[in-house]
């Protein structure tokens, strides 16, 4: 099988995106201070998040598929994260 | 029990997966009246397994389930395999009599939750697709605070649930919304868990002809396979690979536990791509199209996650309730999710009976759960992930095994020596030490 790289796979996928609401927020001193900012950047496999030159964690929340992984490694404070509105976000189709 | 307002239904259940529909289809089966929200377009839109359900206890419920419900294919080769990065050890388990009875199928949760609503609905349950719950309702309960020390409870009474501006109110609220479950947490009925009892999945749907599915797995007609695979598929991290045929597609992915990837600082599409890419897996997959990708946080903590599963006026069911098992040869988590909901339906309808759905009027369901096969096999398992834990299985294990076949079937014309003098060099060799050995298999018997 050809190897496809992450936002490859993802187009595979079906989503409703929230244009207007992002349902992830990282606080960035306490990404940084903690070790979370590096921790969420590893274990996503969306690759929703990723490291800046400047050290900042940024937040790809349209690639999300709402597992959860990263609020389990998160240490307090350091993200808020929620599922999307109703309706929003992945859709599987197989599941 | 005092009333503040009547409710709007008897029963509203968060989630459409496996445990909130059986336990919302059962509840209407008995004449309750019932609501199921879910936060995904229809059911099964957010729901994500690896993909094998043990499905006697879902044949109790529907019994045309195997010709109705949206199966893939039946189970009658279990393969669990120790990978190496250049040698595999495996048992290749093939049995007719897992046909007749159907043991197990594998499922794809978006089809088979899709079914499971209509199941619903065609039963009488309200369901209400694309509403997120954003929190319970709360009211303070009736008995006094000092009475809540003591037994335990919140001091808090469950009595509906809020979905933006809407409030609904139900006698029993059921939150089946899944491993993260913010209701529960919300309320403080679970607290956020240790890493250990947490692993990550990830895994791909991979469309393949469905003859080069049955020649390369040696099945015919709907006989499927289920590969369970420990070692250099997750480059040594606590966890392992699957490979799951589904009638059309495979199933293929990890799991690997949170505290092993980030203590080993691991990426975990790293690891997924690695096992994909290996040797022994990526010929299973060769000419395969990917057709959906996704990921799942999986519990792992067996018994020792299992809290409180009630609370004035809300149980908690399925994986909300850190319901997996997982013995090292089975991976449970769906059938956990049938016992569960079918416990909880008949813990509720007894509660609604008496009039009672405080915590106590609840506690039916705990004890029918624990009474039920899926019960007991949690408590009979209680030290396995603790087993699991052990990192040598990991790495160490597989090599040695390796190496001990190598020394039997590799004729390199020296003379040859028993099997035992063999396994003994290898183990000299191996960073293995008999007492780990021996402490490995005597925990192995006691735990699995």
């Amino acid at each position: 099988m050809k190897p496809l790289s992450v936002p490859e796979r993802l187009t595979k996928n079906r989503f409703n995106l929230d244009e207007d609401e992002s349902h992830i927020e990282v606080n960035q001193e306490i990404a940084k201070a903690t070790g979370t900012g590096k921790a969420i950047v590893a274990c996503c496999p969306a690759h929703v998040y990723a490291e800046e030159p400047d050290g900042t964690i940024s937040v790809e929340y349209a690639a999300c598929l709402e597992c959860g992984t990263c609020l389990a490694v998160a240490a307090p404070g350091a993200l808020k994260w929620h599922y999307p509105r109703g309706g929003f976000g992945v859709q599987f189709r197989e599941g | 029990m005092t009333e503040t307002a009547e409710p709007d239904f008897e029963v509203i259940v968060v989630g459409a997966g496996i445990a909130g529909c059986i336990t919302a289809y059962q509840l209407a089966q008995q004449g309750r009246s019932v609501l199921l929200i879910e936060r995904g377009e229809a059911a099964g839109a957010k729901n994500l397994s690896g993909g094998v359900l043990y499905s006697r206890g879902i044949q109790e419920i529907f019994p045309d389930f195997l010709a109705e419900a949206p199966v893939e294919r039946r189970i009658t080769r279990n393969v669990v395999q120790f990978l190496n990065a250049t040698s595999s050890v495996g048992i290749d388990y093939q049995d007719a009599r897992l046909a007749d009875p159907v043991n197990a199928v594998t499922v794809l949760r978006a089809k088979l939750d899709a079914w499971l609503g209509e199941k619903c609905e065609e039963a009488g349950v309200l369901v209400m697709p694309g509403v997120r719950v954003d929190r319970v309702l709360t009211e303070a309960a009736a008995s006094a605070p000092a009475a809540h020390a003591a037994n335990g409870t919140t001091g808090k009474r469950v009595v509906g649930v809020q979905a933006g501006d809407d409030e609904l109110r139900a006698k029993v609220v059921v939150a089946a919304d899944g491993v993260n479950s913010f209701i529960a947490r919300d309320v403080g009925l679970r607290q956020k868990e240790p890493l250990n009892h947490l692993a990550v999945g990830v895994k791909s749907v991979v469309t393949l002809p469905r003859e080069t599915i049955e020649a390369r797995f040696n099945l015919t007609g709907d006989q499927g396979a289920a590969l369970a695979v420990v070692g250099d598929c997750t480059e040594g991290v606590g966890g392992g690979g699957f490979l799951y045929t589904n009638t059309d597609s495979l199933s293929v992915g990890v799991v690997v536990r949170l505290d092993d990837l980030t203590a080993q600082q691991k990426v975990v599409t790293d690891v997924f791509d690695h096992f994909l890419e290996h040797r022994f897996i990526a010929p299973y997959l060769e000419g395969g199209e990917l057709t959906e990708y996704g990921c799942h946080l999986v519990a792992e903590g067996g018994m020792k996650m299992i809290g409180e599963v009630a609370m004035d006026g809300m149980i908690v069911v399925g994986d909300a309730a850190g319901l997996t098992l997982n013995t090292g040869l089975t991976v449970r988590g769906m059938d956990l999710a049938v016992a569960s909901a079918v416990a909880a339906a008949a813990g509720i309808g007894s509660a609604l009976e008496a009039k009672d759905t405080s915590k106590a009027g609840l506690a039916g369901y705990r004890e029918r759960f624990f009474a039920s096969y899926a019960g007991k096999d949690m408590k009979t398992y209680a030290g396995a992930p603790a087993f699991l834990e052990r990192e040598r299985m990991y790495r160490q294990y597989g090599e040695l095994f390796a190496n001990v076949l190598y020394g039997a079937f590799n004729l390199d014309t020296r003379p040859r020596r028993h099997l035992l003098s063999v396994a003994r060099g290898a183990l000299k060799h191996s960073p293995l030490k008999m007492r780990q050995l021996v402490s490995d298999g005597i925990a192995g018997a006691r735990s699995l």
